[in-house]
C-alpha cells in the first residue's frame, strides 16, 4: 500500500487490557514501578487501583507503526502520554501521514506519521510522532 | 531554566538479544515474523527501553539532593531515534546516559513540578552512534488526587 501526504491509517485495536497485558509488559521490559500492579501500592498513591505504564500503550502503538512500515525502516518514535490507561480500556490506533520527503542528512525518502492511541471513553491517550524510510 | 549541570554516568555494555527481543514484541501486542521468526530480528521501536536490565545497580543519575517518588512520577514523553536501520540480535551496544536538563515549574494544581530529561546515547562496537533515547519524566508536586 503507497500512502500519499495526509492520507488515514487504518484504524486497529488493542485490548482489552488486562492486569496480565500489564504485568506481562513490565516483565519485559524491567520497569518494575509497583503502581502498575500492587493495588495497595496504588492506592497508597491516591489512585484507585492500578493502571497500565505509558510504555505499554506506546508499545501497542509501534507495533501497529511497524505493521503498516516495516521494523527495520523506523528512523523516529516519539510518544507523549496524556491520558491514564486503566485495566480494561480498549485502545483504538490510528493516524494521518504528516509529510512525504526526502531526510538532508542522509539522502533517505522518508514518510513521517501523526499517531494516537485512544481510549473506548474518547479519551486520547497517548500521541505519537514517527518518522520511517520508504 | 536548568538548575544543575547534567552530570553522565558510565557507559555500559547492552548486548541485544534474540529471546528478549521476542519476549518485548509478544508483549507489546506483535505477532510480526520479522521479530517473532527471523534469527537476528531488528529490534521493535521502543525496546531500548530495557536498558534497565543492563545499566549497573546504584547508577543513579540524578543530580545531589534530587530524589524521585515513585508516587508522584510521570512519564511525560518519550523519543527513540534511529541513525538507520536499528540494531538487531547479535549487536553489542554501548549506553551512556546522562541528564539532559532538570527543570521545575509551578503545577497547574498547586505545588512545584519537578522536570528531568535524560538522554541514552547508544553505540555500536565501532563507536558510532546508532540510536537515542530520550525520557522526559515529571514529578507533581503532591501525589494526583
Amino acid at each position: 500500500m503507497t500512502y500519499g501526504k495526509g492520507d488515514a491509517l487504518p484504524q486497529r485495536s488493542f485490548g482489552p487490557i488486562t492486569r496480565t497485558d500489564i504485568v506481562r509488559y513490565q516483565g519485559a521490559s524491567g520497569d518494575f514501578n509497583p503502581i502498575h500492579h500492587d493495588e495497595e501500592f496504588a492506592k497508597s498513591a491516591g489512585f484507585p487501583t492500578v493502571f497500565s505504564v505509558g510504555m505499554l500503550q506506546a508499545g501497542y502503538l509501534a507495533t501497529y507503526a511497524t505493521d503498516l512500515f516495516g521494523p527495520a525502516n523506523v528512523r523516529n518514535f516519539r510518544v507523549r502520554f496524556s491520558e491514564q490507561v486503566w485495566p480494561g480500556d480498549v485502545l483504538t490506533c490510528d493516524g494521518t501521514v504528516a509529510d512525504i520527503g526526502t531526510d538532508e542528512a542522509t539522502g533517505e525518502q522518508r514518510i513521517t506519521l501523526e499517531l494516537r492511541a485512544t481510549r473506548q471513553t474518547g479519551g486520547a491517550a497517548i500521541q505519537a510522532w514517527a518518522s520511517f524510510a520508504l | 531554566m536548568p538548575e544543575e549541570a547534567a552530570p553522565t554516568a558510565q557507559p555500559f555494555t547492552m548486548p541485544v538479544e534474540r529471546g528478549k527481543i521476542r519476549e518485548f514484541a509478544a508483549a507489546t501486542g506483535s505477532t510480526s515474523d520479522d521479530y517473532l521468526a527471523d534469527p537476528h530480528p531488528v529490534i521493535p521501536p521502543t525496546f531500548l527501553r530495557t536498558t534497565l536490565f543492563w545499566s549497573p545497580p546504584g547508577s543513579g543519575l540524578l543530580p545531589e539532593g534530587i530524589k524521585l517518588d515513585l508516587r508522584r512520577i510521570l512519564h511525560g514523553e518519550q523519543e527513540y531515534t534511529f541513525f538507520g536501520p536499528p540494531p538487531r540480535a547479535g549487536d553489542t551496544l554501548t549506553v551512556t546516559p546522562r541528564v539532559e536538563s532538570v527543570t521545575t515549574k509551578q503545577g497547574k494544581r498547586g505545588g512545584e513540578m519537578l522536570i528531568v530529561v535524560m538522554v541514552d546515547d547508544f553505540t555500536d562496537a565501532d563507536g558510532k552512534l546508532v540510536a537515542q533515547g530520550r525520557s522526559t519524566l515529571i514529578q507533581t508536586g503532591k501525589a494526583p488526587e
